[in-house]
């Protein structure tokens, strides 16, 4: 982005009718991110020092009392916390694997090829609640539910697939890799394709091995889109809602609560703890900003662009 | 190219149609167990879609029937009947859905396309600033603004109307971001003469941007049809009455409300409604939704 140049600019007041116009242009997108996301982020962090309700938001004043009792009153926020980063692991590795795996095994675009990348993408714009309905209808603990069914067959006792702690997360980690990966092998894939086959042609020549020429080559190469994946699931399996609150709803116990299901349920179910709720926004959202600028610090130096 | 090769051989010599044959074969018996397997990956993709529209067609007691059936032996139409007998007017559940999502994209693209035309091609103070405003507002979610989104439209008595889906979209981050990039790869010298010609921005941006900038326009409708039809956590929280939920909400009230036992089969029928268009328009345009999604990685 060349910001820098613009920000060292003389600008001449006799031009104030032209940037007038441009200010009118970009008027309403800026008072649409005032109302609905600066205002909205400001006031969450204000209303993060008060105990209230929906119908009475600043009932009381609490100071930093909320973030206190968010870490040692509250026995299910950190066990949130503690979900949710496990959830976002394991699914940032075994899509990024995945997705790599998948995309370099397609790569040849054969008519099989094309046909299985439009195969694995479609649940990528499927509701994510539909897929997640399906899969518990999958997953049902029922002799009936399809695994059950053939599990029964092998000879395997029913697992009662998301009704117990060991299994419910990993049951709805796999809904999303499988409703995920078609999108980022196909973003791995157009990457790869954009890669000149001369470099191979050479590494060829100079009798690289195929694993060498995929760690010398390849994922250097296609570092910015491995980045892009890094940013987005990050941040995207931070924010996971849907699938867990259709699939498991937080349950059994608290074993599958994560942060944005338990900020939901103080926010509008829990009496007299929208403060509660705030606060747990605002330490997500500190969250957030950390593991982006982790992600920038670390890889900035190693992602090789074009 | 490859098959008019063999083909001309074919005619010309017969031991090299044996050869080639022969290679074929040999391509066919090496590329045979990864291409089972890609074979097996393609039903696991698909067949959860299938379960899904299978079941919808099957009666309770198929749909509980151990071993399950693979297809609907007794194929029914009852489950969708069933839902408007449970009281769930879908039509007007789909009417909602489609107003707000054709309404926000609507009001996305008036607004997006100035902004996006003032930050690519248009010099002012404060350009970095404010288009720093956007960036923030495009890695900010949903989930953190919600609470006082909500605190907000109940304020304004907004939450018995459809407004508090669409207004808190009206302004897409993404879309002002994609399109400036888009925006800024049309030559300069274009607009300047069309300055020259007298043309009026709003000439310049409706005759020359856009046309200019289709593929991305068509990316970021896409994305936005998929994101505001999809949706499920913003209704679920910005709505108190029936009369304005879409029909992610209606599918979320048909397992609620399932009287003794949760049925699966009317449960698949409501996903069926919410996902078939989906899928229908993606079997007819593939390759396009394919390369629009592609294109947003790349940039």
């Amino acid at each position: 982005m060349s910001k820098i140049p613009s920000a060292a600019k003389h600008y001449d007041k006799k031009n104030w009718k032209d940037y007038a116009m441009s200010y009118v242009m970009i008027l309403p997108a800026m008072i649409f991110f005032g109302l609905f996301c600066l205002y909205p982020l400001g006031n969450l962090f204000y209303l993060s020092f008060f105990r209230g309700n929906v119908r009475n938001p600043f009932k009381s004043f609490q100071g930093l009392q909320n973030y206190i009792d968010l870490f040692t009153m509250r026995p299910d926020f950190v066990p949130a916390l503690y979900h949710t980063a496990y959830y976002t692991v394991v699914v940032l590795v075994l899509l990024i694997v995945l997705s790599v795996l998948c995309a370099v095994w397609l790569k040849k675009g054969r008519k099989i090829d094309h046909f299985a990348q439009s195969v694995i993408f479609p649940p990528h714009l499927v509701a994510s609640i539909s897929c997640a309905f399906v899969w518990s209808w999958m997953f049902s603990s029922e002799s009936y539910g399809l695994f059950n069914t053939i599990l029964n067959a092998l000879g395997i006792k029913t697992v009662r697939w998301l009704q117990q702690t060991s299994t419910a997360m990993n049951c709805v980690i796999v809904m999303n890799v499988w409703k995920n990966i078609g999108y980022y092998s196909l973003i791995i894939m157009s990457a790869l394709r954009s890669i000149p086959t001369e470099i191979y042609e050479a590494a060829d020549l100079d009798s690289a091995s195929p694993v060498k020429q995929f760690f010398k080559i390849t994922l250097p190469l296609i570092s910015p889109q491995l980045f892009f994946l890094l940013i987005t699931i990050t941040t995207g399996s931070f924010m996971v809602f849907d699938s867990i609150r259709v699939m498991t709803a937080g349950g059994p116990g608290d074993a599958t609560q994560v942060i944005c299901t338990w900020i939901y349920e103080y926010a509008f179910q829990n009496n007299n703890s929208l403060g509660l709720a705030a606060a747990g926004g605002i330490v997500l959202l500190v969250i957030l900003v950390i593991i982006t600028l982790l992600d920038f610090r670390g890889i900035e130096k190693k992602v090789h662009y074009q | 190219m490859m098959k008019e090769m063999t083909f001309d051989r074919l005619i010309t010599n017969d031991e090299s149609k044996e050869l080639s044959l022969k290679r074929r074969r040999k391509q066919f018996i090496r590329h045979l167990p990864g291409d089972i397997l890609k074979l097996i990956v393609v039903i696991l993709f698909v067949f959860p879609f299938y379960w899904m529209i299978s079941t919808g067609f099957k009666t309770y007691v198929e749909a509980i029937q151990t071993p399950p059936t693979l297809w609907p032996h007794t194929f029914t139409l009852s489950n969708f009947q069933k839902i408007s007998e449970m009281n769930i007017d879908l039509i007007m559940y789909s009417k909602n859905s489609v107003l707000i999502t054709v309404t926000t994209i609507a009001l996305q693209m008036v607004i997006m396309v100035p902004a996006s035309y003032a930050f690519a091609k248009r010099d002012f103070p404060l350009k970095g600033v404010l288009f720093g405003v956007v960036l923030l507002a495009f890695m900010i979610p949903s989930q953190l603004t919600y609470i006082s989104i909500y605190l907000m439209m109940s304020k304004a008595k907004l939450l018995q109307t459809l407004w508090p889906q669409i207004f808190p979209f009206g302004a897409n981050a993404f879309g002002i971001f994609m399109l400036r990039q888009s925006f800024k790869q049309i030559p300069e010298e274009l607009v300047e003469s069309a300055h020259l010609d007298s043309a009026s921005e709003l000439q310049i941006m409706t005759r020359i941007m856009l046309p200019m900038s289709k593929s991305a326009m068509i990316t970021i409708a896409m994305f936005s049809f998929i994101s505001i039809w999809n949706n499920y956590f913003w209704p679920l929280v910005m709505t108190t009455s029936e009369s304005v939920r879409p029909l992610t909400m209606a599918i979320q009230k048909l397992r609620d409300s399932g009287d003794a036992a949760l049925q699966w089969n009317v449960l698949m029928a409501g996903n069926v409604i919410l996902v078939v268009p989906v899928l229908l328009v993606y079997v007819f345009a593939s390759k396009k939704i394919l390369n629009a999604f592609a294109y947003n990685g790349l940039k």
